[in-house]
């Protein structure tokens, strides 16, 4: 009985330690911010949309959320396809080739980000590639590729050889096996893969950072970055850009929880 | 096993990318760490060890911020790992409430970590902020502090953040540990008339060891490598009280354009990382076998 409540309370206690300041932020976005320097927790008393149209026109959001929607449709894309085919070849290999490629592939998630941005900084300057957003692509695939290398080969291994024997004794090409047989069959483990590769790379600030100094070619996190210099303190301007910021993965989180859980726990786990 | 030379084109476009902007990069760092670039002349010397040196023997805010990073990882480590245990505990059961619970817990995951400064910084304000409104509405005026502009508590106060963020991200792991373990098991401790402490001491805490190694493994990591909170919410400061690593090599490199000196800390940062990781995977490998 006592334990019960105990554990009610407890539990209630850390949902309300989690919702609160989200609740708050959400609510003082759509505050005016003579409003806001007056009454600064409480509901807004004149509910207000001017934040979210001043972030669209004086700020450009629209051109920062295409930058953000272009550069993670892209990296995601491309992540996939190529760490795909690796993964499909490190199977095929199998034996010394295949450990030998897992491993070379295995260590890149070992190395943390701050260790070659200084070089991957100068590498990109010297190409002329900052300022791009394709740039941006490309410096993204390359350094998420371990990660996802390392989830897909984990569940291809898992596939039957014999299948494989038995389609190229049969003829298929080895493209053909690919996209026919070990993606249909990997979906589960290339779809977890996704959804952890989204979160990372809509939320990543690090190379956007590194790479973008101009206004037009920010990302998201990068704008939300630059708001806070321009704002300084009002929040309720700098708060309607982070709702905006979250908005695609909190709506993709509501409709497919179950899946976001599975594949950022894999994703982090194994990263 | 024959494989056809095509497999060898399925290769060609991901490892190329990887080895010229992941792998010839961490090479590079390891070349420029023993240099004195600075990130934009073309001509710079060999140093050999001197930065080496330097940082090890001379630099105090190496020092402070490598200091900075071990106590910003022990108390997250600490705090996160024991919450997440005790939520997971509470929350093992597939129930409608619990499942829901779960996915709010997890929720701050999903949110960029630039946002979650932002939300923070806004409720640890002084005056603004929730925090001190709620400690002075429950008469605690006197508790009521500048969360992040205090030299003495503002790393624990964005550990703080880091926990809130990630807690249920741990959870979820703990909580499929938990579910691993055969239900016959609390069923012969019951039989045997097992306390509830004794049950978890007995088998709870032995059979989830596995999964407690991967959340503490993978929280002093993800604590270690912190950047974006702290490059957002404090910028390191107020006097460097809450630089760590990952933001003192940002600034070494990129405001005092120290490219060599910044490549040097990198090379120790990964040393450390690398200790750390092989440390623990020592002991798990210990505590499983």
């Amino acid at each position: 009985m006592l334990h019960g409540i105990v554990r009610k309370l407890v539990l209630s206690a850390f949902a309300v330690v989690i919702l609160a300041p989200i609740l708050l932020i959400v609510v003082t976005a759509f505050k005016e911010s003579n409003e806001f320097y007056a009454n600064p927790v409480g509901l807004p008393r004149n509910f207000t949309w001017i934040n979210f149209r001043s972030m669209f026109r004086d700020q450009s959001m629209g051109l920062y959320f295409g930058n953000s929607v272009f550069v993670t449709l892209l990296t995601v894309f491309f992540i996939l396809f190529f760490a795909s085919m690796i993964a499909y070849a490190i199977m095929r290999f199998g034996g010394r080739k295949g450990t030998l490629l897992y491993g070379l592939f295995s260590a890149g998630m070992m190395v943390p980000v701050q260790v070659n941005m200084i070089p991957l900084y100068s590498l990109v300057s010297k190409l002329k590639m900052t300022n791009s957003l394709t740039g941006l692509v490309v410096v993204s695939v390359s350094v998420y590729l371990p990660v996802a290398v390392f989830i897909l080969s984990g569940f291809m291994k898992s596939l039957s050889k014999e299948l494989f024997e038995a389609g190229s004794i049969d003829g298929a090409g080895e493209w053909r096996m690919y996209t026919r047989i070990a993606l249909p069959t990997s979906m589960p483990s290339v779809a977890a893969t996704a959804i952890f590769l989204f979160v990372m790379i809509w939320n990543d600030l690090l190379y956007p950072l590194l790479f973008i100094t101009e206004k037009t070619k920010r990302t998201m996190p990068l704008a939300l970055l630059q708001f806070q210099g321009e704002y300084v303190t009002n929040f309720p301007a700098i708060f309607a850009g982070v709702v905006i910021a979250s908005a695609p993965m909190v709506l993709a989180y509501l409709l497919l929880q179950r899946y976001f859980v599975a594949g950022i726990t894999a994703g982090s786990v194994k990263g | 096993m024959k494989t056809s030379k095509w497999l060898y084109l399925f290769l060609l476009p991901g490892t190329l990318l990887y080895l010229v902007f992941f792998v010839y990069p961490t090479l590079s760092g390891l070349y420029y760490s023993v240099t004195n670039w600075d990130g934009i002349s073309p001509d710079y010397s060999f140093v050999g060890l001197e930065h080496y040196r330097t940082m090890l023997t001379g630099d105090l805010l190496f020092s402070k911020a490598l200091g900075n990073n071990l106590r910003f990882m022990l108390v997250v480590v600490l705090a996160q790992s024991a919450l997440a245990l005790v939520f997971a505990m509470l929350l093992v059961k597939n129930t409608k409430t619990n499942i829901l619970l779960r996915a709010l817990y997890f929720f701050p995951t999903i949110i960029a970590s630039i946002s979650v400064a932002f939300i923070w910084s806004f409720m640890y304000d002084p005056t603004l902020g929730l925090v001190n409104a709620a400690l002075k509405s429950v008469g605690l005026s006197s508790w009521a502090l500048n969360w992040i502009g205090d030299v003495h508590i503002a790393i624990y106060s964005i550990a703080f953040v880091q926990v809130w963020a990630h807690t249920g991200q741990v959870m979820i792991i703990f909580i499929a540990g938990l579910q691993a373990i055969p239900e016959d098991l609390y069923e012969v401790a019951r039989i045997e008339g097992a306390g509830r402490w004794q049950t978890f001491r007995r088998v709870t805490f032995p059979l989830l060891a596995p999964s407690a190694t991967i959340v503490v493994a993978y929280t002093t990591i993800q604590s270690f490598k912190a950047f974006d909170l702290i490059f957002a919410m404090t910028g390191g400061g107020p006097v460097n009280s809450t630089e760590i690593l990952s933001t003192y090599i940002y600034h070494t490199a990129f405001q005092n354009y120290k490219f060599g000196y910044a490549s040097a800390e990198s090379v120790v940062f990964m040393l450390i990382i690398a200790l750390v990781t092989i440390l623990q995977f020592r002991l798990l490998r210990g505590r499983t076998a």
